[in-house]
C-alpha cells in the first residue's frame, strides 16, 4: 500500500512540473506586454521601463526567468498581482473558502437528493417513476449552467422575492472572518439572523453548481444498484426471508455506493469549471469568479498563479481519490 | 418504419450493417426523437436566411425589447419578440444555431483527427512517443475544462475560430484516449498479426487493418462529443470570451441580455431553451447510438 501511494505521488511530480512550465509559457505567449498595463494612459521613461523590466525580470533569458520562477513557486511565491500588487497566494487563500463552501452545498445537494432518487429508480425499475427521473436527469446533464443560474434568479428571486440576487451575505452583517465559511462565521458572530441571511443566499448558487453532479450522481446510483441487485449475495439475502429495505438498504446499497462515491470524488474538476460560471452569475466571491476577472483586467501574474493553484489542487483531490479507491479495492493497487 | 425493417426478412440478400445499426438505434424511441429534433435544428440552420423573417443584425429602433407573440403586446411581426437594440429574436435565434451547430461539429472533427492520429501513434509506436502523448493528454486534463479553455482563450484572444479551438484543446485527449486505448486492444488480435505477416506496412496497418475496428466507440464519443463542445462555447461566449457581440451565438446573446431579465424574460429565457433543446436532442441521439453500437456498454 506504502509503496503504490509513494509511486503515485511521484508519478504526480512531472505533472504539476509539467503545470508550471505550461503556465509560465503560456503567459509568455499573450500579445502584450505585462509593463503595458501598469504604464497607464500617460506612458513611460525609458528608464523607468528598464527599471520595471529589471524588477520583474524580464531582462533575464527566457530560461533563467523560468528556474527563477519555479524556485519561487518551491518557496510558496506564486507571484504578485499587477493589479492589487498583492501576493497571489494571499488572494487565492482569502477566496478560495468562499468556493468551496458553495462547492460543499452544491455536494450535498447532489448526494442527498442523487442517491435516494437513484436507488428508488433502481428498485422500481420501468416505472414512471425511473423512466421521469432519467428523463429528469438528461436535461439535468444537459443544462447551460448559466442560464439554469439565470432561470432560477428570475423565479425565485425576480418573481417570488424569496432569495437574494448575488453575494454571500446581506450588507446589515459585518464580521471579520474567523474560518473563512461563511455559514460558521455567521454563527459564530451570534448576530441575529445573519446565518439565515447567509444560507439564503448559499441556497441558489448551491442548487445551480450542484445540478449536473446531481444528475451524474442519480444515474450513476441508478446503474450500480441495478448491477448489484442482480448479484448472488442480494438473491441470498431476499431467500434468508430479509426484510425488502433491509435487502435494499444494507446489503445492496453499501456495494452499490463504492462506484459512487468515486463519481463523488472525481466531480472535483467539473464543480472548479462549474464554479466559474456560478460564481460569475450570482457574483459570489471566490476562485471563479477571480480567474474571470484577472483576465479582463489583464492580471496575468493572478491568472497563471491562480490556473497553477486550481490545477495542483485537482491533481492532490484526484490522487487522494486514487489512493482511498486502492484502499478500498487491493485489485487496483497491485495492478 | 423500424418494423417494415425488422418485418423483412425474406429479403435473400443478409441486411446490411447500416440497416442493422439502424434497427438498434430505433429501438430507443427518446433516440429518434433525438435525431428528429437534431435534423429539424440542421434544416433550421441550413435555410437560416428563408426561415428567419428578419436580417438578424437589422435594428428596429422602434421595437426595443418588443414582447413575444405568446404575451400581451406581442405581435406576428416579432413572434419571439426583439432583444435590447431591437433585433428580432426569432431571426437571431434561428442564425444562431448555424453557430453553435458549426462550432461543435468543427471541434469534433478536428478533435477527431487529432485523435486518431495521435492515438494510433501512441499505440503503434508505443515506446517514448507514447509516454510524451499520454502524458501530454493526462496534464490537459489536469486542468478544469473550463479554466483551461479560458486560459487558451487568454493566450490566443476571444473570437469564434478561437472558441474552436480553445474547446478542441480541451476535449482532445479524450478522442486519443478511446484510440490508443481500442487500438492497443485489437493489435493483440490474431487479423493484425496476420496482416503484419503478410507484409502490410505499418500505415497500412494502423489506417486501414486496425482503425475501422476503433469506430464505434470513437463514434459515441462523437455524438456526445458535440454537445460537450456546444455548451462550452455558449459558457465562453456567455462570459465574453467567446464569439463577440453582434455574432448571434446563443451563449453571445445571453450575455448581452442578462441586464434585462426583470424587464423582458424572453430575451434570456429564448436563447438559453435553444442551447438546451439542442443539447438534450443530441444526448438523446448518443445515448441511443451508444446502445446500439455497443451493447456492452448498454444502459440496463
Amino acid at each position: 500500500m506504502l509503496a503504490f501511494v509513494l509511486r503515485r505521488i511521484a508519478l504526480t511530480i512531472p505533472t504539476l512540473f509539467a503545470l508550471s512550465f505550461l503556465t509560465f509559457m503560456a503567459i509568455r505567449l499573450v500579445p502584450g506586454d505585462p509593463i503595458e498595463v501598469r504604464r497607464g494612459e500617460r506612458g513611460i521613461t525609458p528608464e523607468r521601463l528598464e527599471y520595471f523590466r529589471h524588477e520583474l525580470g524580464l531582462d533575464q533569458p527566457v530560461w533563467k526567468q523560468f528556474l527563477d520562477y519555479v524556485w519561487n513557486l518551491l518557496h510558496g511565491d506564486f507571484g504578485t498581482s499587477i493589479v492589487s500588487q498583492e501576493s497571489v497566494l494571499r488572494e487565492f487563500v482569502t477566496l478560495f473558502p468562499a468556493t468551496v463552501e458553495l462547492s460543499i452545498f452544491a455536494t450535498l445537494f447532489a448526494v442527498i437528493l442523487g442517491v435516494p432518487a437513484g436507488v428508488l429508480a433502481a428498485v422500481k425499475r420501468g416505472s414512471v417513476f425511473d423512466h421521469g427521473l432519467m428523463g429528469v436527469a438528461l436535461f439535468g446533464y444537459s443544462m447551460p449552467v448559466f442560464w439554469w443560474g439565470l432561470l432560477l434568479v428570475l423565479f425565485f428571486s425576480v418573481t417570488l422575492d424569496l432569495t437574494p440576487v448575488s453575494g454571500r451575505i446581506d450588507l446589515l452583517y459585518w464580521f471579520d472572518p474567523v474560518t473563512g465559511f461563511m455559514t460558521i462565521d455567521a454563527a459564530l458572530s451570534g448576530q441575529e439572523g445573519a446565518l439565515g441571511s447567509a444560507i439564503s443566499h448559499l441556497v441558489l448558487p448551491a442548487i445551480v453548481l450542484g445540478t449536473i453532479p446531481l444528475a451524474a450522481i442519480a444515474r450513476m446510483t441508478r446503474s450500480s444498484m441495478l448491477e448489484v441487485l442482480e448479484e448472488d449475495y442480494v438473491r441470498t439475502a431476499r431467500s434468508k426471508g430479509l426484510p425488502p429495505w433491509r435487502v435494499i438498504g444494507l446489503h445492496a446499497l453499501r456495494n452499490a455506493l463504492i462506484p459512487v462515491v468515486t463519481t463523488i470524488g472525481l466531480q472535483g474538476g467539473t464543480l472548479l469549471a462549474g464554479a466559474v460560471m456560478t460564481e460569475t452569475i450570482f457574483a459570489w466571491p471566490g476562485i471563479g469568479k477571480w480567474l474571470i476577472e484577472s483576465i479582463f483586467r489583464r492580471d496575468y501574474p493572478a491568472l497563471q498563479g491562480g490556473v497553477l493553484l486550481v490545477s495542483t489542487l485537482l491533481v492532490m483531490v484526484n490522487l487522494a481519490v486514487d489512493v482511498l479507491n486502492a484502499a478500498i479495492n487491493p485489485r487496483i493497487r497491485h495492478a | 418504419m423500424p418494423d417494415a425493417i425488422l418485418a423483412a426478412p425474406d429479403t435473400a440478400a443478409p441486411p446490411s450493417p447500416w440497416r442493422l445499426l439502424w434497427a438498434d438505434f430505433a429501438v430507443n424511441r427518446g433516440a429518434v426523437a433525438g435525431l428528429a429534433v437534431i435534423g429539424f435544428i440542421l434544416l433550421l440552420a441550413a435555410l437560416a436566411d428563408v426561415i428567419a423573417p428578419h436580417d438578424p443584425m437589422e435594428q428596429f429602433r422602434a421595437h426595443v425589447l418588443a414582447p413575444p407573440v405568446w404575451a400581451t403586446g406581442g405581435s406576428w411581426v416579432f413572434p419571439f419578440g426583439t432583444d435590447d437594440v431591437g433585433r428580432d429574436m426569432l431571426s437571431r435565434i434561428v442564425h444562431g444555431a448555424r453557430y453553435s451547430l458549426f462550432i461543435g461539429f468543427a471541434v469534433v472533427v478536428v478533435s477527431l483527427a487529432v485523435g486518431v492520429v495521435l492515438g494510433l501513434a501512441s499505440a503503434f509506436m508505443a515506446g517514448l512517443v507514447d509516454t510524451v502523448i499520454s502524458r501530454l493528454m493526462d496534464l490537459i486534463m489536469s486542468v478544469p475544462s473550463l479554466v483551461l479553455a479560458i486560459v487558451v482563450i487568454a493566450v490566443i484572444g476571444p473570437s469564434l475560430t478561437n472558441t474552436i479551438v480553445a474547446v478542441t484543446i480541451v476535449y482532445m485527449p479524450r478522442y486519443v484516449r478511446i484510440v490508443r486505448a481500442t487500438a492497443q486492444g485489437e493489435m493483440a488480435k490474431d487479423y493484425v498479426t496476420a496482416s503484419r505477416a503478410a507484409g502490410v506496412g505499418p500505415l497500412r496497418l494502423a489506417f486501414v487493418t486496425v482503425l475501422p475496428n476503433c469506430f464505434a466507440p470513437l463514434i459515441v464519443q462523437a455524438a456526445l462529443g458535440i454537445s460537450d463542445a456546444i455548451l462550452e462555447a455558449a459558457a465562453l461566449g456567455f462570459l465574453g470570451l467567446g464569439a463577440q457581440p453582434p455574432t448571434p451565438e446563443w451563449g453571445a446573446m445571453l450575455s448581452s441580455a442578462r441586464e434585462f431579465i426583470q424587464r423582458a424574460p424572453h430575451v434570456v429565457t429564448l436563447p438559453g431553451l435553444a442551447i438546451l433543446i439542442t443539447v438534450v436532442s443530441i444526448n438523446l441521439m448518443g445515448d441511443g447510438l451508444r446502445d446500439a453500437l455497443d451493447p456492452k456498454l448498454k444502459r440496463s
